[in-house]
């Protein structure tokens, strides 16, 4: 008999149905991926299994667990389930966690409540959990509130939290969503290292994830379970056209066409940049440290690095919104003033933004037509009124959106259209360079890829130049013509996109592509993850700032700093980059 | 909110109205009419208080003066609380720390107090009482502007317009300004109880309208030396006093409601 | 923790300060005085009396004398008073004061917070709706309407309840006064209550601790009071401004010879001393509650105290 058994369970809201007859099954001890794009009911279905949707939502059908009936039960009941059989794991661990509660606490009242322990007992065992987890110094932990641990130490405690009372079943929905791509791959082993014999049920939205750790896949759509079956079997031989779909969306390392080197001439020049934050010298941040790029004609340069890297704050002080502490930003052979203001109009015409939340970025109270049309109000003042609803409507046709578009307010846009409107307000003035800063994040799969292809129809079509800024090598990967790799505020690595993925130079650029999950179950897990997280940029390590992180690190590496130089035709920040070899996975 | 809405405007009416159809007036006493119950079928509705005025009429302009007061107030209090609120959130840095710093001062004063010193130091007049109910009201409108402001001022479309040009004064007037107006409409709407609150209670403690004229505080006032022989006199004006904080009161809530749920994506 | 509190404690002594300053010019800019009555005073006499209260220094000699007065606790003499000085006034009135108006705050507290919680545990059910009803014409009624209002209905035409305080001594004669009082109290912390624990009981951290099955008694008791009664404690600096307030109310309607009541008395007598003295004393008070209130909310919130 399997452990879970799910049988014809549906979720509606009102008229609208969420999940839609879904059946399917989890044995002891497995492992079971759940993948779909966001709005295919795999969350509400998690929620369902513990009982914890919200009110108005209406449940039919049948969940069994060892073969008792847990739909229809009451809160009491489900409550000796709860942890105690199955647990969760949630998406961002900031929210999931109590803010007003020390770490200790909150695991003691599992173990309290479901009566596994009480007094001294319990206090050992929440921090053995901890320890498990791999906090360091987990007796000191236990008296830390959330906030005072980084987003990879949370989401450990929320794991010690969901595996402490040993439950059978452990449920995870997009546990790594929240998370840098080097932590997410530290997160997801410590899962299946710890877990034993509990049986897991893994939810995402990326395939690539499960690959290598999921024995079986439901592939979700629109509420419905289209297809089941072996994760080796679903990933060679999908049947339906939305798992095609979705094994496409699921980019890759290793295929797909690279964009050749461009040699155009030099259009921007960053000069040593230093960007930083606070007066007072002690309580400084240094975002942006000594930074030298430049970019050509008609060239993406992607940008990359996690959260912290340091990759927003130079794209705030290439646009004027930041002043920079020292350095220079030349454009077309005239250097360009620190802040906004002081640019010349032509200057900030020729410099545009897109923006990575879509909605935020359009003013709520002002419809697609006025938001549009507000660059050529402030710089083609003569233009009529006529003429320039003409020059909106020619633009959003561009930009892949009708008509019918014109007169909607932001709220009434989808993500993927309120980022084509994004682009179109941004391209009105028929910008030079383009900056997308994480322009594709807020976006699933398929909306994503039109996106991006918008983006690269419109480069060959004008010539433009575009700085990628993003924390998705995949995206950099289909995207770019060279790639910049930033660390704590600094540039590691600058190469062409070919010799990037195909021979990084630098030890963090190769952990950076070793921690991508590949969406091949075959070849999903091999580099041990990156150990410990990205230090605070209050305190940067002194001499390589990624020496602490570092396997090739030498004593030389903690002392002195290592400069950004050429070798083997690339840029790179490390004093052995000729000593060591690194190899990507391919 | 429409009910609330209407009963509002039914009430304004009446009072800007009622007392040009009464024949009596608010200031003529009848000594051998004194305490008459109100009643349908003599001249007077809400019958006479302990002078033989007609109260019908003194509780029509009662009405009128605490609304006057009360919105004139709540105006007072919206361009002190929203300049002061917007400026110190849009220049933010050390200028908003100094401005927010003076109105958490402000705040720990027994405000209430020292508009009675006030009252009582300077003769209470109708302009005092104003601008007393208006410097207590803008400081809730300044902070929540400043919340407000600076909120919207990081936000991504506010660095759009920047980026493509849009000057300061076009930031404030078309970015800014608009998604502040919802959440001062909806407070304007909450104040104006707040300040018939102020302006009855210093009418009440005789601190505030002067005799002969009146206020729904003062008559409330009146009627409380009166209630034993003659409840009409304090039920009707605090019925009145109540039914009108009450419908601003949901009118505030219901706005507050429907400008969540716009904002709501 | 020491650090927080010793910031705020230096926090407060300007606004103390600002309030002396400010009450002490209200008061000295204030034409007349409570002298004028007693109308073609002899001038020497006039002089004497000038003399006596120190009024014929300059201002600011004034105000130094009546700041080292108040730094030994010495708020002076009463004018309207003759034979007592404002020490002793707020000695007698206040404890009175304090007595009712602890009362309806802790009833306020009780009540409101425990109908605030029912009513969000039970959103849109019909106990929700009345006690919301409740509570919206709990705040729109003025305390001094409902004070007299009660008094004509359990007082005057019951007789349940004695209508005036002098000349009772049971505990009957608190009940009135205490429930007028609290009663906006009441229905402004339940609405505040009932909004942030549904606010709370929807967040994530709530629905991660459904999920460890701990049950609806633990989770409000662990997890969900605590942050639940953050705008429940940050009210509590008005409320204790809007008691104070209505005290003068309350008093003045039953009779109760407390702070209130010399207030009123002494502003409508122009006895600016005693006036200046307990606006003073209020403001002190109000200041001092309002440092305790921003301490505990130190206390709860750990993301505070860091600041």
């Amino acid at each position: 008999m399997s452990l879970l058994e799910v049988t014809e369970l549906s979720v509606r809201y009102g008229e609208e149905t969420v999940v839609d007859d879904l059946s399917f099954s989890v044995n002891s001890g497995e492992s079971v991926g759940i993948v779909g794009e966001s709005g295919s009911g795999k969350s509400q279905t998690a929620l369902a299994l513990l009982g914890l949707l919200p009110r108005n939502a209406n449940l039919s059908g049948s969940i069994r667990l060892d073969g008792n009936e847990l739909a229809g039960k009451s809160d009491e009941e489900l409550d000796r389930v709860r942890a105690r059989r199955i647990a969760m794991v949630f998406q961002d661990p900031a929210q999931a966690l109590n803010p007003y509660l020390r770490v200790g606490r909150q695991l003691r009242q599992i173990l309290l409540q479901h009566r596994l322990a009480s007094g001294k007992a319990a206090d050992v065992r929440v921090i053995d959990m901890l320890q498990r987890v791999g906090l360091p110094d987990p007796v000191r932990q236990f008296r830390a509130f959330p906030h005072e641990l980084s987003g990879g130490m949370r989401q450990r405690v929320m794991i010690a939290s969901a595996l402490i009372a040993e439950p059978d079943l452990l449920v995870a929905d997009e546990p790594t969503t929240a998370l840098d791509v080097t932590v997410q791959a530290q997160i997801l082993d410590l899962l299946e290292t710890l877990r034993d014999s509990t049986a897991l049920l893994l939810i995402t939205h990326d395939l690539a994830i499960v690959a290598g750790r999921c024995e079986r896949l439901l592939i979700f759509d629109a509420g419905k379970l289209i297809e089941s079956g072996a994760t080796t079997a679903v990933f060679s031989s999908p049947q339906m056209p939305k798992t095609k779909q979705l094994l496409a969306a699921a980019a890759r390392l290793d295929t797909g066409p690279i964009p050749a080197p461009v040699s155009g001439e030099t259009l921007l020049d960053i000069e040593r940049l230093t960007v930083s934050y606070g007066k007072a010298a002690a309580q400084r941040l240094q975002a942006v440290t000594d930074v030298s790029l430049s970019l050509r004609t008609a060239e993406t340069l992607a940008i990359v690095g996690e959260s912290g890297s340091g990759k927003s704050s130079l794209v705030r002080a290439l646009l004027g919104l930041v002043p920079p502490q020292s350095g220079a930003v030349v454009y077309a052979g005239s250097q360009l003033a620190g802040s906004l203001q002081a640019r010349l109009s032509g200057q900030r015409r020729d410099l545009q933004l897109v923006f990575q939340d879509p909605v935020a970025a359009l003013n709520p109270q002002m419809r697609v037509q006025k938001i549009v049309a507000e660059p050529l109000q402030v710089h083609e003042r003569g233009l009529s009124s006529a003429k320039r609803r003409e020059r909106v409507a020619a633009m959003l046709a561009k930009a892949g959106l009708d008509k019918s578009f014109l007169d909607r307010y932001p709220h009434q846009l989808s993500g993927g259209q309120a980022q084509r409107v994004g682009i179109a307000r941004a391209l009105i003035l028929g910008p030079r360079i383009l900056i997308c800063d994480e322009a594709v994040a807020a976006l699933d799969g398929s909306t994503r890829e039109q996106v991006l292809e918008l983006l690269k129809n419109l480069q060959r079509e004008s010539g433009l130049s575009i700085i990628f800024i993003s924390h998705d090598l995949a995206v950099v990967r289909s995207m770019s013509h060279r790639v910049a790799v930033m660390y704590l505020g600094r540039l590691l690595e600058v190469a062409d996109n070919a010799s990037l993925f195909s021979t990084p130079r630098h030890p963090y650029t190769k952990a950076l592509l070793d921690a991508v999950p590949v969406p091949d179950p075959r070849r999903a897990l091999q580099a041990p993850p990156l150990g410990g997280e990205a230090p605070s940029m209050l305190s940067p390590p002194r001499g390589c700032v990624f020496h602490p992180r570092c396997a090739y690190a030498k004593a030389r590496c903690s002392e002195q700093r290592p400069e950004l130089r050429e070798f083997a035709g690339v840029r790179v920040a490390c004093h052995r980059a000729d000593e060591i070899s690194l190899n990507a996975r391919y | 909110m429409k009910k609330s809405g209407a009963i509002l405007l039914a009430i304004l009416l009446l009072a800007i109205v009622g007392p040009w159809l009464s024949p009596n007036d608010y200031l003529t006493t009848n000594f051998d009419g004194i305490l008459k119950p109100p009643g349908l079928s003599g001249a007077h509705l809400f019958g006479t208080d302990d002078l033989g005025r007609d109260l019908f009429v003194r509780t029509m302009l009662g009405i009128r003066v605490t609304l006057l007061v009360a919105v004139v107030a709540s105006l007072v209090s919206l361009v002190i609380g929203v300049t002061y609120g917007a400026v110190a959130g849009y220049v933010g840095g050390r200028v908003d720390a100094v401005m927010m710093r003076f109105v958490d001062t402000l705040y720990a004063l027994p405000f209430i107090f020292l508009v009675i010193l006030l009252m009582v130091a300077f003769e209470r007049n109708f302009l005092l009482i104003f601008v007393a109910i208006g410097a207590i009201n803008w400081l809730d409108m300044a902070r929540i502007v400043r919340g407000q402001t600076i909120s919207l001022r990081e936000r991504e479309f506010v660095d759009a317009a920047r980026l493509v040009g849009v000057s300061t004064a076009g930031i404030i007037f078309r970015h800014i300004a608009p998604n502040l107006l919802g959440i001062v409409v909806v407070y304007v709407t909450l104040t104006i109880p707040q300040a018939i609150l102020v302006e009855s209670f210093l009418s009440f403690l005789g601190l505030g309208i002067q005799e002969p004229q009146t206020s729904l505080g003062a008559l409330v006032d009146a009627g409380v030396n009166q209630m034993e022989g003659a409840s009409w006199t304090l039920l009707i004006p605090a019925t009145l006093l109540a039914l009108i904080l009450l419908c601003f009161n949901f009118l505030g809530d219901a706005l507050r409601d429907f400008f969540d749920a716009r904002r709501a994506p | 923790m020491l650090r927080y509190t010793l910031l705020r404690l230096l926090g407060a002594i300007p606004t103390l300060l600002l309030v002396i300053v400010l009450a002490f010019l209200m008061v000295h800019a204030a034409p007349g005085g409570p002298f004028d009555d007693e109308r073609a005073l002899p001038a020497e006499v006039a002089e004497k009396i000038e003399e006596a209260y120190h009024l014929d220094e300059p201002l600011p000699q004034q105000f130094m004398r009546y700041l080292s007065g108040l730094v030994r606790g010495d708020l002076g003499p009463s004018y309207g008073y003759r034979d007592r000085t404002v020490d002793e006034v707020i000695g007698f009135g206040f404890p009175v004061s304090l007595q009712l108006g602890a009362l309806a705050m802790l009833l306020a507290l009780v009540v409101g917070v425990g109908c605030g919680t029912v009513a969000a545990l039970r959103q849109d059910s019909l106990l929700d709706r009345a006690v919301m009803a409740f509570a919206m014409t709990g705040i729109s009624i003025p305390v001094f309407v409902v004070a007299p209002v009660l008094v004509l209905l359990l007082a005057v035409k019951l007789q349940w309840l004695p209508a005036g305080w002098s000349g009772e001594t049971g505990a009957a004669r608190y009940f009135l006064p205490v429930i007028t009082l609290a009663l906006p109290q009441i229905a402004y912390i339940a609405r505040l209550t009932r909004a942030s624990m549904i606010d709370v009981l929807s967040s994530d951290f709530i629905r991660t601790a459904r999920a460890q099955g701990l049950g609806t008694k633990a989770i409000i008791r662990h997890h969900a009071l605590k942050p639940a009664m953050l705008p429940v404690l940050s009210y509590m600096g008005p409320a204790i401004a809007a008691i104070l307030t209505g005290s003068v109310v309350v008093e003045e309607v039953f009779g109760i010879p407390g702070l209130g009541q010399f207030f009123v008395r002494a502003a409508l007598n122009r006895d600016y001393t005693l006036v200046l003295g307990i606006v003073i004393f209020y403001a002190a008070l109000i200041i001092l509650l309002n440092l305790i209130v921003d301490i505990l909310y130190g206390v709860i919130d750990p993301r505070v105290r860091q600041r």
